[in-house]
């Protein structure tokens, strides 16, 4: 019950925050725009099919990632400012609160890859396969908890914005960069390849990649299988720090 | 209700909070002041679970803080000093979402919340958006808020601060009929002595984290030969200014009053 309520409470705010919405979109669809027309006739010469096609599940998984961090980053402010102290007064295991937050903030991080997912299609994606959409959706979930909980991690142990700037530009830029969102990964330069492996968006592109189009780098089970490990361990890593938040 | 035995604590070498012992009966109300700085809402983030001590003991309702967090919760409501509303959520969204995590059955849940909005002159705006409120009204519905689960204890952190004579008045107001109805003991903070004159029962001065008198108002006065409580509080504390040292909550407020003036 309490979970749900909690997870009731981001959907409300979601919707009613309309403006927060529209503008999430921008960066994604430009770069859909931007990138996949400009470097699309690159692409064809160099022998690797329809850009768009290749980018649109990047552009996605792109979505996911930073409203999944953002939602789970909002907690310093809402530490201070907002709902948050009510919750950790009240008389709910911290964990509760942790779950219906990252559930929430994972929903919602879902429905603006769905939007995204769904402007990539009036652009010229052609997701193809029976699965295409089911497991697109299973791997935008995976994608979605897992940054929501890693946003969170990180909120827990920062006491204000200072560090966010850091965070932007040394975490949540190069994952989404060195992903294989914007180019394959194949025949990349040693040191690249090692970083792209380690990414743990990698495996969510490729994830979403290879079950809307078909194509894959690493292997649909493999990618399931290292995001499901990862998505569970920052889960606990999240509700550890979460639950030593002093206010 | 509330028992404090030689309460400590200390940030590195910093006492915060050095030594304190108190003790505020059921029923009563319970004026806690000091300047900036002086320790006070550490204290209060004490009784309330959300900061370990150092040392020393607590006692809420005859329970322990750090053992029995979860039943002292249930027993508390608090109105922070800084705001803690859902403001995309309505009034009633709120109250409803309080009402769930104190698990207050469904149907006293809507009974007490329309009692309580109407009491803090809110029903009527039961269905708006908490950002479209004024300042005072958002108050007064974080206090009703806090009430929302017949708490045995309301801790108040200056719950006035900004706030127009008219508007505080009838706080007050308000508060002491619950707390005469429903005999609540609440345990406030604030800076206007007058406030603390008015409504307190008993009073106590905490300065460099030391509780330096407590008493009634008068006994205040008569025990530093003063006849304001103004003049005794200064009398107690001395005039120079404090300074506090800014944490990550200060710079975020002024980001959020910068924030705030930009929307006007």
């Amino acid at each position: 019950m309490v979970i749900y309520m909690l997870w009731l409470r981001q959907i409300k705010r979601y919707f009613r925050s309309r403006s927060r919405i529209v503008g999430s979109l921008g960066q994604p669809l430009l770069f859909l725009v931007a990138l996949g027309f400009g470097f699309g006739p690159v692409f064809q010469r160099a022998g690797q099919g329809n850009y768009i096609q290749f980018l649109a599940p990047g552009v996605i998984a792109m979505t996911v990632l930073f409203s999944g961090i953002f939602n789970g980053i909002e907690l310093i402010w809402d530490r201070q400012f907002g709902f948050l102290k009510e919750t950790l007064v009240a008389p709910v295991p911290r964990l509760t609160i942790m779950i219906g937050r990252t559930l929430g903030g994972a929903t919602t991080s879902m429905m603006q890859g769905v939007i995204v997912a769904v402007a990539c299609i009036i652009v010229g994606f052609r997701p193809s396969g029976a699965m295409a959409i089911a497991g697109g959706l299973v791997f935008m979930v995976l994608i979605a908890v897992m940054f929501t909980a890693l946003g969170t991690a990180i909120a827990s142990v920062l006491s204000d914005f200072q560090g966010f700037q850091m965070i932007m530009n040394f975490l949540v830029m190069p994952i989404f960069f060195l992903s294989g969102a914007l180019f394959p990964l194949t025949g990349l330069p040693r040191a690249l390849d090692l970083i792209a492996r380690i990414d743990p968006l990698s495996y969510g592109v490729d994830g979403l990649r290879s079950s809307m189009t078909g194509v894959s780098h690493f292997g649909l089970p493999t990618d399931f299988a290292v995001l499901l490990v990862l998505t569970v361990a920052l889960l606990v890593v999240g509700s550890r720090l979460f639950s030593r938040i002093q206010v | 209700m509330i028992h404090i035995a030689n309460l400590v604590k200390k940030y590195g070498e910093v006492s915060a909070v050095n030594d304190i012992s108190l003790d505020v009966q059921a029923g009563e109300i319970f004026a806690f002041l000091g300047p900036n700085g002086a320790g006070k809402t550490t204290t209060i983030k004490m009784l309330t679970t959300l900061l370990k001590p150092t040392s020393g003991s607590i006692r809420i309702d005859g329970l322990d803080p750090i053992t029995r967090s979860t039943d002292v919760r249930r027993r508390f409501g608090i109105v922070f000093q800084d705001p803690s509303l859902d403001q995309e959520l309505t009034a009633y969204e709120n109250m409803e979402l309080h009402g769930v995590l104190y698990s207050v059955p469904r149907l006293a849940r809507h009974q007490r919340t329309e009692h309580l909005l109407k009491l803090f002159e809110l029903w009527d705006r039961k269905d708006d958006p908490v950002k479209n409120f004024s300042g005072g009204m958002k108050r007064r519905l974080e206090i009703a808020r806090g009430f929302l689960h017949t708490p045995k204890i309301l801790f108040l952190d200056e719950p006035t601060l900004g706030l127009d004579p008219q508007t505080r008045n009838q706080l007050w107001t308000q508060v002491k009929a619950l707390n005469e109805q429903e005999g609540v003991t609440v345990f406030l903070t604030t800076h206007y002595m007058e406030e603390a004159e008015r409504v307190a029962q008993r009073i106590g001065i905490i300065d460099h984290g030391r509780i330096v008198a407590q008493g009634t108002a008068a006994e205040l006065k008569q025990h530093t030969g003063t006849d304001s409580l103004e003049q005794a509080f200064l009398k107690l504390t001395g005039t120079s200014i404090r300074s506090e040292m800014a944490t990550g909550a200060d710079a975020m407020r002024a980001m959020a009053a910068m924030w705030q003036r930009g929307r006007r």
